[in-house]
């Protein structure tokens, strides 16, 4: 694989992983808006991994038929629901990211990943919206939803670091233009993200620990129950449709 | 019997049938999802391009196009997707908005720039009132926000100014 194939991989792995995720809240959401809006940030999600993994090879051998090793999204979209502080909190770092890179990328000087980013932008700048004012809500809500959105927060926060890594894949691409430079997303994202949590009353996580390998195919334990259960009837009726 | 098409002209005019499966209101050209239509020989080629990346019409969009123009006997037809550049409401013909308001749903504003901006109410396609307020930024489908009317507590599909 090219590095330009590994990085739109990469970025498509983030989408399609996280809508996966967020489309477990189907029919288990707080209110039947809540759940309507969670399915659309999962919808726009899968539509970006579909450019993306369409882009790289065939989107449902990519989907459906990896396994693990060979999955190359960061860990903190793979991570479970929890309740919905956990959900929104981790929204709210994957989102503060995605609209710093999907602006960046915008300007790529490959054309594929800069029409993707230009559609992707506008419908990450909605998720960014309903994460923040979530959270703020949670926040500065309740006693309970206060503690619920700290707990959620505390879990999520280690692994956003990862979102900040450059190998020499990035790097490369960087040089020429292609992919957004890591370093230069991550002041919008704290900027975001320490503004949000200081208008919902909620502390800034302080901790060293930061899990990393999703690049690599290193994934967490909850990775492989999301797979088997996005995979399983792919691989039991191959090419079924309906 | 495979007949070729005269003229673009003949091929929109055909395309004019197909509709937004969401929205059968629309066609794909009041809508601004059909980017181009181009002729080569008997190949056509039509152009179009979603409104959010993960519109599910696309597919039975697609289908659509080749449907109409298969009943004309032209089947070397090329459906191309692109995302470059991106659609925003402003795509949207005039007769489309106007369209869109009488079937109920409230039409797109005009928007200064690429990125939703709040913009005060919106009319009530119902009773024509100013005094609305959103409910959720999120509605039935990736393109429309839930409204409600104070004035004669309808509730109504806006197709999100983007």
């Amino acid at each position: 694989m090219t590095p330009l194939q590994t990085y739109t991989l990469r970025l498509g792995d983030d989408c399609l992983v996280l809508g996966q995720r967020l489309s477990e809240w189907a029919s288990r959401g707080p209110t039947l808006e809540e759940d309507v809006a969670l399915l659309n940030l999962s919808l726009d999600l899968l539509g970006t991994a579909r450019s993306l993994l369409g882009a790289v090879g065939d989107e449902d051998a990519l989907a459906f038929l990896r396994d693990e090793p060979h999955w190359t999204n960061v860990l903190l979209v793979e991570l479970d629901n929890g309740d919905f502080g956990k959900t929104m909190a981790r929204q709210l770092l994957i989102s503060a990211y995605q609209v710093p890179l999907w602006t960046a990328l915008s300007a790529s000087t490959d054309p594929l990943l800069a029409g993707v980013a230009g559609k992707a932008v506008k419908e990450a700048t909605y998720h960014l919206d309903h994460a923040c004012s979530w959270m703020v809500r949670l926040g500065d809500g309740t006693e309970e939803s206060h503690v619920r959105a700290q707990a959620g927060l505390d879990a999520v926060w280690p692994y956003a670091a990862e979102l900040f890594e450059a190998d020499e894949v990035v790097t490369s691409l960087v040089e020429q233009g292609i992919a957004a430079d890591p370093s230069v997303l991550l002041a919008p994202w704290q900027a975001t993200v320490e503004r949000v949590l200081a208008e919902a009353t909620l502390a800034v996580p302080t901790t060293d620990w930061q899990p990393t390998g999703g690049r690599q195919g290193k994934h967490t334990e909850a990775f492989g129950y999301l797979l088997a259960e996005m995979q399983h009837l792919h691989r039991s009726h191959p090419g079924a449709t309906w | 019997m495979v007949t070729a098409p005269i003229s673009v002209a003949e091929v929109r005019e055909v395309l004019s049938q197909v509709v937004d499966p969401e929205i059968p209101v629309l066609t794909i050209a009041d809508l601004g999802i059909l980017r181009d239509v181009a002729l080569d020989g008997t190949a056509i080629t039509v152009t179009i391009t979603p409104t959010y990346s993960g519109c599910p019409a696309m597919d039975m969009i697609r289908a659509d196009i080749n449907a109409a123009l298969a009943e004309h006997g032209w089947t070397d037809v090329t459906v191309k997707l692109v995302l470059s550049p991106a659609w925003t409401t402003d795509w949207m013909t005039d007769d489309g908005r106007r369209k869109l308001q009488d079937y109920g749903i409230a039409p797109p504003r005009r928007t200064p720039g690429p990125v939703a901006v709040t913009l005060g109410g919106l009319t009530c396609p119902q009773c024509g009132s100013r005094d609305t307020e959103e409910l959720s930024r999120f509605a039935s489908t990736a393109c429309k926000s839930l409204w409600r009317c104070r004035a004669c507590r309808e509730p109504f599909d806006h197709l999100k100014d983007h």
